[in-house]
């Protein structure tokens, strides 16, 4: 699909970051460390005095200089070691891998699930403006905004696993009784797809299921509205009236010329929502006990657990390029006139 | 010479539009017809309703307007009673209609020989193995330098004439009996208008197509047209053979914007303006909707209702006090 000239921009595109995510590393060293609370205190517990303090904060190398931890930082981080999680005792980079998957897998699936209420939506309320749908449409953007994220998860649980159980228990990613599928990309649904199982996938689905709603309805409201918008702006437009005037199908008007015309706007904000997700889905983790990245950062921050911030912030920032570069090249396999480099 | 059924009869047509702020009458029983083989010319200021007729002839006119009587026949077909099923294949097919600022008018992250061939599929014409041939032929037929490379083209690649010759292309691609150009010239260089004037009147008379002309330029009109209607403000005032209307006009406003047209050999100052702008059509309107502009306004015109009336052999014209 790409010529040679495309994989070149991309690479370019890719070196381009470097000097931001090097940017990233240092900001977010000095600012974890500016951050008040001296971890050394923390892990040492209540009931130690100041010379096991001591202890613990040279074991941890924080008597060192700022210039000094982060020259050890850095070099460890050429070599691909993120550190030691000291709340957890595990390896950062290791959280990450497990972690990172939970999260994606229930992004993405909060993704398709808010793309495929809004996109329907948001196209049938811009055809018929003011009529039942449009309402409707209105709504579910006002409710998708203005219903706290916590709540509608709490709601979920309570109707659907409390007063209906029809959801199993909101504890994680696998009821207790499965064994989680072997791992090879971690999404729990596609490893047991891989691996033939398809009560686990139930099993994994039914489990990812209710935070995906949750997290899919509070995403619908931005993608629905701009859908919306989008579409009835395209649908005014010159072009639109030349294909009408042409006797085109009211279908082929509709979503060969109108929508992919709208879509290059929604793309933007899918790009948006995407990342406002994967950093902010921490409130739905923690109502359904989700083992991701959100939570993982979260119980890092409050305890001042260096290397786990960092290595979270790192994981997000390059997640951040790859998604633009992602949303960049879809861009121009839609607009012509657009090119990967400007 | 002429056939003697017209193919476009338009009669008595009345159409508003329903907005927050009122109902404005945006046409008033205007009466047209064009014969195969003919270029009719459509003149008058901007916000006359020329582009609400032509709109209203291939329905497709915004949701907000509606029509309150008259009737339209197009080559036998009720326009204004056909199904939206009919009335699709009728356009594209049977009438066409190419618009101003041809580089807006075109989808613009779809290549040109697409949208051309699009229109082609639709209408039947064309499957897939016989599509790119009928594309270059099309574009081809609106002389259009290196088509194999050209189809590949966006609109955004090319130039204003250039897409205006897509557009043709794609309006006459199905040899439709009716072509409706509604300012084809506008927003292109004077020797672009030219070029694709010639073109318009070359392929409509070769094909012998009705053709209405909608322009507000009535020189281009008296060199292309054979008839000319002018419109203002909803109304048909005038209706004549262009060599009629040039040698005698009757109505005011049609000698007014004679003398608000530039000649080739005039100054600069023989240009008047038309005093007055087009009357607010929302609410209550005189008969005569000049009558608030015109110079020879007495109180009888507009004692009662004004109709277009056969003055001449071919000479229409709606006015109590014409010249």
């Amino acid at each position: 699909m790409f010529g040679n000239e495309k994989f070149k921009m991309i690479v370019g595109r890719l070196l381009q970051a470097i000097p931001s995510i090097i940017g990233i590393i240092i900001v977010t060293f000095v600012l974890t460390r500016a951050l008040p609370g001296d971890p050394a205190v923390y892990f040492a517990g209540p009931a130690a005095d100041e010379k096991s303090i001591q202890e613990i904060r040279v074991s941890l190398g924080l008597d060192k200089s700022w210039l000094e931890q982060f020259w050890i930082y850095a070099s460890d981080l050429v070599t691909g070691n993120l550190g030691v999680s000291v709340s957890t005792g595990q390896p950062v980079v290791e959280e990450l891998i497990r972690r990172l998957p939970a999260s994606l897998e229930l992004t993405f699936l909060a993704l398709i699930f808010s793309l495929a209420v809004a996109l329907p939506l948001g196209i049938a309320a811009a055809t018929r403006p003011n009529s039942w749908i449009d309402q409707l449409c209105r709504i579910v953007v006002t409710a998708g905004v203005s219903l706290p994220v916590f709540f509608t998860g709490l709601i979920m649980v309570y109707l659907f696993y409390y007063i209906w159980g029809v959801a199993p228990p909101p504890l994680g990613r696998l009821e207790i009784i499965y064994l989680s599928p072997p791992p090879v990309t971690n999404f729990y649904t596609i490893d047991a797809l891989l691996d033939g199982d398809l009560e686990t996938f139930g099993a994994a689905f039914a489990q990812l299921a209710l935070p995906a709603i949750t997290l899919g309805i509070f995403t619908l409201a931005p993608l629905a509205r701009m859908t919306r918008a989008a579409m009835l702006q395209v649908l005014s437009s010159d072009f639109i009236r030349t294909a009408r005037a042409s006797g085109l199908k009211r279908s082929t008007v509709l979503y060969t010329y109108a929508f992919r015309n709208a879509f290059l706007p929604i793309l933007t904000t899918l790009g948006m929502v995407f990342s406002f997700m994967l950093g902010s889905n921490v409130l739905v983790e923690k109502v359904f006990a989700w083992p991701g990245i959100g939570s993982f950062a979260i119980e890092a921050l409050i305890v001042s657990d260096y290397a786990a911030v960092q290595g979270f912030v790192l994981a997000m920032a390059i997640l951040y390029v790859l998604l633009n570069l992602t949303i960049d090249i879809v861009y121009t396999l839609v607009d012509p006139r657009v090119g990967l480099d400007g | 010479m002429v056939d003697p059924i017209p193919l476009l009869d338009i009669q008595e047509l009345s159409v508003e539009f329903r907005t927050r702020s009122g109902v404005v009458h945006a046409l008033e029983n205007v009466s047209m017809k064009v014969h195969r083989g003919e270029i009719i010319g459509v003149v008058g200021e901007s916000g006359s309703g020329k582009s609400v007729s032509a709109m209203t002839a291939m329905r497709i006119l915004d949701p907000a307007g509606h029509v309150t009587s008259g009737s339209i026949t197009l080559g036998g077909l009720d326009v204004l009673n056909a199904s939206e099923e009919v009335m699709q294949k009728t356009r594209g097919h049977e009438a066409s209609m190419i618009f101003q600022s041809p580089r807006t008018a075109l989808n613009p992250i779809r290549t040109v020989g697409k949208q051309i061939g699009d229109v082609l599929k639709r209408h039947g014409n064309a499957n897939r193995q016989t599509v790119h041939e009928m594309v270059i032929k099309a574009l081809n037929t609106v002389r259009i330098p290196d088509p194999e490379r050209r189809i590949h083209a966006y609109p955004f690649e090319m130039s204003g004439g250039m897409c205006q010759r897509i557009m043709i292309a794609m309006a006459l691609s199905c040899q439709p009996e009716l072509l409706i150009a509604d300012e084809p010239t506008t927003g292109l260089d004077v020797t672009t208008q030219a070029a694709i004037m010639d073109l318009i009147r070359d392929l409509s008379k070769e094909r012998n197509m009705a053709t209405v002309l909608i322009t507000h330029d009535l020189a281009m009109a008296a060199d292309y047209c054979d008839r000319i209607v002018v419109m203002h403000a909803g109304h048909v005032v005038e209706n004549a053979s262009t060599k009629d209307l040039f040698a005698a006009p009757r109505h005011p406003y049609t000698t007014k914007l004679m003398q608000a047209t530039p000649q080739g050999d005039g100054a600069l100052d023989d240009i008047a303006s038309i005093p007055g702008g087009l009357p607010d059509l929302r609410g209550d309107l005189p008969p005569c909707r000049f009558s608030a502009r015109c110079e020879r306004f007495e109180e009888t015109c507009n004692t009662s209702l004004l109709s277009l009336d056969e003055v001449s052999p071919g000479h229409f014209l709606a006015c109590r006090r014409p010249l």
